[in-house]
């Protein structure tokens, strides 16, 4: 199997052109500037970068989920439908948004673990998703339905009437990914989702996305500071340096030849485990710039 | 020669855990012993959970230990009075929030000034507040001046985090327990942080015990690694035999489930393959 | 890779915490810190609010000293408000302008000093059990438990009737040390979640002793806090000594809004339309504790600082979109 056969058909999911985020505080602040990528279908987009680039604010931003203060100045955003149709996300109003929200684009969000209502239990909330979005599904189905979702994610299903704090932090984030996936989104935006996470939790997780992502199909911007595992999993990647994508590529040319002085610089911030990059931490001479 | 090493000695750490009206003890730490020594680091491996934080605490006499001994200098550590006063200007803690561990109310040369008014008690204000600048220089915190009247919201994550560093030196330390010290910073300044802590351990030579759940510094920034599991150390040995040549199954299991980008489309491949077949 | 239960964590055992919310980040002002950073921010709530207290403050300070004396009972009895008697007289003869002057005086000092017992007894056992934790913890909240349960007010009413005189003093002690247990459940619990921050361990590590970690390190933090159930609790003395009085338990030789009410009563004010008797002191009551309720409300943005800002956001947000031709 080579890595550089298309993973995804060269059809895009997801474009977005040219926008802008601001957070109008005094003096307003440009967390995202012009910023402007596509999406395949299928596949795997790693956005890289530190606290404060914009990686966040531009995930809400997709999803027209910004809040106050943040404000979308400018730009395109389009949805390319599994049906034909192109849908302008910038466009949508509230009734088309509601709709549109979770059933084609849904999102992981960073403290995901955080993210459930401690006094509802998983089954409540699952349920929850189908009454907004499917208001006809009779309860047996949504039982099915959920049970189904929570075994996809490697949940045991008789699990689903626990409440969060009866499940460890990986397995919430688990059911956190089974919820996004309620509906069969063609995207799925994931923010720092392992985060929180020990790292052998982290590679079960990670796995299960993969595992997913070959059966459903869908395609996913995988939102972290890590470099290293997003060069292991995604299939292209853009770095994002205050608001700006500085470098976009496949995963095999960040890695070996990176282009821009900061994607260097993170690269070199994380020492390698088995070779010998990083290794002048100890004896104190200069990390390589 | 006299022996000046930190010494932990068959720790052992019970907590008794209430929910409703039964009581179960969890061991979150059990039978733990390692030596620190000036000029050396040690670093102890493990995930949440598996005890490092406790040992941590035990050894900042923050906690006390069900049993086992913590040994300064081959005698007895105290805990309370005079002994636990001497054993703090000897032993000091870099915390892993640098947005938790400074007061928001205090500015950043109180944070310095009281350590070394608690623990050089002779002298003058003027001299306590030298001294802080100085502090603050070394942790390359420069002009120190400028610095000094600031308050810690108005520093970033790694400005913070040198703060705390000048923080744990003041008492004229000669153990650092760091705890994490730099998982929460952003990755670009972890290195320069980590290179101020082995700069300050050589010119000190500090004994350091560095904390943390990342191999890949763990490798590169001790000597000598522990991987704790669930309140036991599993494997110890030099830090570049561990990491290259793991003998015990949690450490392959750890090494294994570490990001490593030589890897780019291997996972994907592996699914495929499983999904497969 | 299936994961078991969550296991009961010991204490103080978390993943890595995530970095601060970038919204946060942002949004935050780079306030000027320490006391500084305390005092509420200039907004119509707290000015309307200084303005109310002040204004009754100085009412009390200088009234007494404008007015004739409250007891000069040669005036005509049960005058409306004239030009001689701006607010008219009681069925005594007393110029209630004078009357009121003193009351706010006499009110002002019972809120005070009641409010100010109340905030020690609270800090006592409220910072003090939520810090130390264990058996002392215990104890001290066995206590503060008792006196939650016990109605304030009718337990000083019951301490009031063993005394056959009270003064001003004794009211306000009796509701002071009646009104400071909710106040020491708050402060309790946010000293439990102070006690257990890295830079309260930070100071311990450093060596200083608890008493100092206390009063530098979680005190200040506290303060806003403790400012706004001062103020509760100068309401609630002077509401309760309002009460008290008008049962007759109040202050024997003071003049208080609450003995002014109770003379109204007694002397059938409502019956003979003497409205200029009990309107001005009710009135009073009310407007400050509307005043000290709305510097409470600015005190509670200093506590909460999202409440400051979300209402905040949302109209720059729409000033910005406009002025941007783009949609909110």
């Amino acid at each position: 199997m080579i890595a550089s056969d298309a993973v995804h058909t060269s059809e895009a999911v997801l474009t977005a052109s040219g926008v802008s985020i601001e957070y109008e505080v005094e003096p307003p602040v440009k967390a995202v500037r012009n910023v402007s990528l596509t999406l395949h279908r299928g596949e795997i987009l790693g956005l890289a970068g530190e606290s404060g680039c914009g990686k966040t604010t531009l995930a809400y931003g997709l999803n027209r989920l910004l809040k106050a203060p943040a404000l979308m100045t400018s730009g395109e955003i389009t949805f390319h439908d599994r049906g034909g149709d192109d849908i302008d996300i910038v466009g949508l109003r509230s009734e088309q948004l509601r709709a549109f929200r979770w059933d084609k684009i849904s999102m992981v969000f960073q403290g995901a673990m955080n993210s459930l209502n401690p006094v509802i239990s998983v089954k409540a909330q699952i349920f929850d998703v189908f009454d907004t979005h499917r208001p006809g599904m009779s309860r047996r189905d949504k039982t099915a339905r959920a049970e189904e979702l929570l075994g996809l994610v490697g949940v045991d299903p008789a699990r689903l009437s626990s409440f969060p704090h009866e499940l460890s932090g990986g397995m919430r984030q688990r059911v956190m990914i089974a919820m996004a996936l309620a509906l069969d989104p063609q995207v799925m935006i994931m923010d720092e989702p392992t985060t929180a996470l020990d790292v052998v939790v982290q590679r079960g997780i990670i796995r299960e996305i993969m595992r997913l992502r070959e059966r459903l199909g869908f395609a996913v911007i995988f939102i972290t500071h890590d470099l290293p595992m997003l060069i292991e999993i995604s299939d292209r990647i853009a770095v994002m340096l205050q608001g700006e994508i500085v470098e976009q590529g496949t995963a095999e040319e960040i890695y070996r030849t990176p282009q821009h002085e900061y994607t260097k610089k993170l690269l070199s911030s994380f020492p390698s485990l088995r070779g010998e990059r990083g290794g002048f931490v100890r004896s104190g001479a200069e990390v390589a710039r | 020669m006299s022996v000046r090493t930190l010494e932990a000695r068959n720790l052992v750490k019970d907590f008794r855990l209430r929910s409703g009206l039964k009581t179960t003890i969890l061991h979150a730490v059990k039978d733990v012993s390692f030596t620190l020594e000036p000029g050396k680091t040690v670093a102890l491996v493990g995930e949440s959970g598996s005890g490092k934080s406790t040992i941590a605490r035990m050894l900042m006499k923050l906690e006390t230990p069900t049993s086992g001994e913590i040994l300064i200098d081959g005698a007895r550590s105290g805990d309370g009075g005079r002994a636990l006063e001497r054993y703090r200007s000897d032993v000091q803690m870099v915390f892993q929030d640098p947005f938790a561990s400074l007061n928001p109310f205090h500015t950043i040369i109180h944070h310095l000034e009281r350590p070394l008014r608690i623990h050089h008690r002779g002298l003058s204000a003027a001299q306590v507040r030298e001294k802080a600048l100085d502090l603050l220089e070394r942790v390359r915190l420069s002009p120190a001046e400028s610095f000094a009247e600031r308050r810690p919201h108005e520093l970033s994550g790694g400005q913070r985090q040198r703060v705390a560093i000048a923080r744990a030196l003041a008492p004229g330390a000669r153990f650092i327990v760091a705890d994490e010290p730099v998982s929460m910073l952003d990755v670009s300044i972890r290195l320069g942080v980590l290179n101020l802590l082995a700069e300050l351990q050589r010119e000190e030579q500090l004994g350091v015990l560095y904390i943390t759940h990342d191999l890949a510094t763990a490798r590169h920034f001790s000597d000598e690694i522990l991987v704790m599991y669930r309140g036991d150390i599993v494997e110890r040995g030099a830090a570049d035999d561990v990491i290259l040549n793991p003998q015990h199954d949690y450490t392959k299991t750890l090494l294994a489930a570490a990001p490593e980008p030589e890897n780019f489309g291997r996972l994907r491949d592996e699914v495929r393959a499983e999904l497969a077949g | 890779m299936s994961e078991t239960t969550a296991t009961a964590t010991a204490p103080h055992t978390a993943p890595t915490a995530l970095p601060p919310d970038t919204v946060a980040l942002v949004t935050q002002r780079r306030a000027r810190g320490g006391f500084r950073a305390m005092l509420p921010r200039p907004s119509a709530k707290l000015v309307i609010g200084l303005m109310l207290v002040s204004a009754i403050v100085l009412f009390g300070i200088l009234g007494p000293l404008m007015t004739q004396n409250p007891r000069d009972s040669q005036n005509a009895a049960l005058e409306p408000p004239s030009a001689e008697h701006l607010l008219g007289t009681s069925k005594l003869g007393y110029d209630v302008l004078a009357q009121l002057a003193h009351g706010t005086q006499g009110s002002l000092l019972v809120g005070i000093v009641a409010g100010g017992i109340a905030v020690v007894l609270s800090l006592f056992f409220g910072i003090l059990a939520g810090y130390l934790g264990g058996w002392r913890d215990e104890v001290l909240s066995l206590v503060t438990n008792i006196m939650l349960v016990i109605p304030g007010l009718p337990l000083a009413m019951v301490i009031a009737t063993y005394f056959s005189s009270r003064s001003w003093l004794l009211v306000a002690i009796v509701l002071g040390i009646t009104c400071w247990a909710g106040s020491a459940v708050v402060l309790r619990t946010q000293a439990r979640s102070l006690r257990s921050r890295d830079y309260v361990y930070a100071a311990k590590v450093a060596g200083e002793k608890s008493f100092r970690v206390i009063l530098v390190e979680i005190m200040p933090n506290l303060l806003p806090l403790l400012a706004a159930q001062f103020l509760f609790a100068i309401i609630f003395a002077i509401l309760g000594e309002a009460g008290l009085s008008y049962l007759g338990l109040g202050a024997t030789d003071s003049i208080t809004w609450g003995t002014i009410l109770n003379d109204a009563q007694s002397g059938q004010a409502l019956g003979t339309g003497a409205w200029w008797w009990f309107v001005p002191p009710g009135v009073l009551i009310a407007l400050l504790g509307c005043g000290l309720s709305l510097i409470n409300f600015s005190i509670d943005e200093i506590i909460n600082p999202k409440l400051r800002v979300a209402p905040e956001a949302a109209r720059r947000v729409r000033r910005a979109a406009k002025s941007k031709g783009v949609l909110a």
